[in-house]
């Protein structure tokens, strides 16, 4: 790509609403201590997207940095051995960290810093964003606080190293399931506590207003290089993109450049765990007994929750993918139609990193094969000169020692 | 229990609480206590002895999985409730054996906002009113967020209280005062519930300033009260004050234990 002019689209996008919503979904359902806050940082926001030096140093750091643009890679064995539609990866793994998570925590991680406030606190579920963050303070000299579920510390004890290689504290989440969520609920407790000189680095496009919109704006240079990178490579656009939905960052960093090319088909792809008939997955969209609109972590939108209103406990191979809301923004382009969604097993999700890792010599992250596996299904029922573009959203190192466990004795 | 008068219920039975102490020259003492923890009998009995020890209301817990505003002590109870079956119907029935038993004081619902939608929250609602309680405490819903269960509980008489923080700007302090029914509930930290040993020094400028701002409407002092010495203190400038995490730590030895705490700090008003 020649010219990179601007990475972060402002303004331009419909959603969401001075209050924060999108259509029905969205706001902020956060304790009265935080409103100030979050008043604070949307005004903030604002400020730096329209100062040119903001953008400016993102863009630099972007660059010099991260190691943007990642390339889109023709798929050519993958898209034969599958025999219809032509795929193209975008190549989210190579960027620095090993996934587009990088590109959010830069993002927050330059406001922090042009805010004045130097102490940060992150979740993390399997610790992609927890390392982002890390990454990103280390680099900018913030201090970095990482709240981690006891459990996902002992599933990813290599992320827990690294973290603290660059200098971050992890804290271990005791309460509740000892996941992601109740990671997220302490991180939330922790920024209530220390409100005044502590910035919030959330990992997802989810919780209240602003996040939810700042968090797209920051992944939006995931299309935003990728639809100009297939009119350059390709001549014309995909039919259909294809990305994994846990919050739904990666996913929705894709999709927002394509939200007004009407014939763009977008799919996103949700955990189906063991099957959604067996009640352990993640499929917030794919369940319709447990998935509901409901209020969890400051926004309302689709959530698994059981008939009381109590939050599900869910079911991944993927700990990115393994979360029981997911971000406003995709309950509003479901409900409107332009995006739709579908879910893939953990099986499945194991056989396409298998099949990818054969034919293209690339190790996908257990999330970003969940995508992978929904262009298997669809891609031998396609034209050969259609094609599909999958959001390679990370790379697959941090998952060796599950998938040595699944596959490793087959 | 013979000072309080049954035949008002909502809102109006909030306001004739505050006027009562308010003639005693006193604040309100409002425990607050979850139904279902540390079993649902073990939480009536805990209520009721409470009662009896002539506290002005109370703030009845509905546990929720995910109580971002709650610190470690509430978050277990809530858990182990949980964990017993305790549902918002429980909570609701635990509301009607209290007022069955005699038990006449106040009391506010305190609950997270997602259980109350998946109940609906006008079926939530009339079915508050229909259990005897009198008001909402629903610490993940700013008044930007609340205009529907707030109409809602202006139609059906019920109190829904918000918050305000020391973070709080003018801008929402007013909003606040103009929303709020029954009392506010003035956090004294920035933070999450819990036990703390100090009261901050800033506190009585802060609530005199809050004085001025509200017209009026009572102001009621949580997070961080544990001892009789703080309620003397918090006594002399609010109009009253909750007690939580204390209570539901001596939850966990009995009733007795409960008892003997929710009586020191109403004898410490005295």
């Amino acid at each position: 790509m020649k010219e990179q002019a601007s990475y972060i689209e402002t303004g331009a996008a419909d959603v969401p609403d001075a209050r924060g919503y999108y259509g029905d979904f969205g706001g902020r359902f956060v304790p009265e201590t935080l409103v100030p806050a979050l008043d604070e940082l949307t005004a903030a926001y604002a400020e730096a997207m329209a100062d040119p030096a903001f953008q400016a140093r993102l863009e630099f750091l972007q660059r010099t940095y991260t190691g943007r643009p990642t390339p889109v890679s023709y798929a050519e064995r993958l898209s034969k051995t599958l025999g219809g539609a032509q795929i193209y990866l975008k190549r989210e793994d190579l960027a620095h960290t090993g996934a587009h998570k990088i590109n959010n925590a830069l993002g927050q991680a330059l406001l922090a810093e042009r805010m004045g406030k130097r102490r940060i606190v992150a979740e993390t579920g399997a610790g992609q964003h927890g390392v982002a963050s890390a990454t990103a303070c280390a680099m900018l000299g913030l201090e970095c606080h990482v709240y981690m579920g006891s459990v996902d510390m002992e599933r990813q004890k290599p992320n827990v190293f690294r973290m603290n290689l660059m200098n971050a504290e992890v804290v271990p989440v005791e309460s509740g399931t000892k996941t992601l969520k109740d990671a997220i609920n302490e991180a939330i407790r922790d920024w209530v506590t220390n409100v005044r000189d502590t910035f919030y680095l959330l990992g997802s496009a989810l919780g209240p207003h602003p996040y939810p919109m700042m968090v797209r704006d920051f992944q939006s240079v995931i299309g935003t290089e990728a639809r100009a990178q297939m009119l350059e490579q390709v001549g014309r656009l995909p039919d259909t993109c294809i990305a994994c939905v846990g919050g739904g960052s990666n996913a929705i960093g894709l999709f927002h450049a394509f939200r007004d090319d009407e014939h763009v088909e977008l799919i996103g792809v949700e955990a189906g765990g063991h099957g959604v008939s067996t009640g352990e997955h993640a499929a917030r969209f794919g369940d319709p007994n447990k998935g509901r609109p409901g209020v969890l972590h400051g926004s309302k939108t689709f959530v698994l929750q059981n008939g009381d209103g109590q939050i599900m406990n869910t079911h991944s191979i993927s700990a990115g993918l393994d979360y029981a809301a997911v971000g406003p923004e995709h309950s509003y382009l479901r409900a409107n139609e332009r995006a739709f969604y579908t879910s893939a097993t953990d099986e499945e999700a194991m056989a396409a990193l298998q099949l990818l890792s054969q034919v293209e010599g690339i190790i996908p992250a257990l999330e970003s094969s969940h995508a992978v596996a929904e262009a298997i299904k669809r891609a031998p029922e396609m034209s050969r000169d259609s094609i599909i573009l999958i959001n390679l959203s990370g790379r697959g190192d941090k998952d060796l020692e599950t998938i040595m466990r699944t596959v490793g004795n087959e | 229990m013979n000072t309080v008068d049954s035949a008002l219920r909502g809102t109006a039975a909030i306001a004739a609480m505050f006027e009562r102490t308010r003639l005693e020259g006193r604040s309100a003492f409002l425990p607050y206590f979850p139904i279902g923890f540390p079993g649902y009998q073990e939480s009536l009995e805990a209520i009721m002895a409470m009662a009896e020890t002539g506290v002005d209301g109370f703030e009845i817990g509905m546990p929720f999985s995910d109580p971002l505003a709650d610190g470690p002590v509430n978050q277990a109870a809530m858990q182990i409730a949980l964990e017993n079956g305790t549902t918002v119907q429980t909570c609701l029935d635990a509301v009607k054996a209290l007022r069955d038993r005699g038990v006449d004081q106040p009391m506010l619902l305190m609950g997270y906002l997602n259980p109350i939608l998946a109940y609906g929250e006008e079926a939530f609602v009339k079915a508050v009113v229909n259990a005897g309680a009198d008001g909402l405490i629903v610490p993940d819903l700013p008044p930007e967020e609340g205009a529907l269960l707030s109409g809602l509980c202006q139609k059906y008489g019920l109190a829904l209280v918000y918050f305000l923080a020391p973070t709080s700007t003018q801008e929402r302090i007013t909003l606040v005062a103009g929303q709020a029914t029954g009392f506010i509930y003035v956090v004294s930290f920035t933070g999450v519930t819990g036990v703390r040993s100090e009261l901050p020094d800033d506190l009585t400028e802060f609530i005199s300033r809050l004085r001025r701002q509200v017209n009026g409407v009572p102001l009621v002092m949580g997070f961080g009260i544990s001892k009789p010495e703080h309620a003397r203190l918090v006594s002399s400038i609010m109009d009253g004050f909750i007690v939580g995490s204390a209570l539901v730590r001596a939850g966990r030895e009995g009733t007795d234990a409960v008892r003997e705490l929710s009586l020191s700090l109403r004898q410490a008003l005295n």
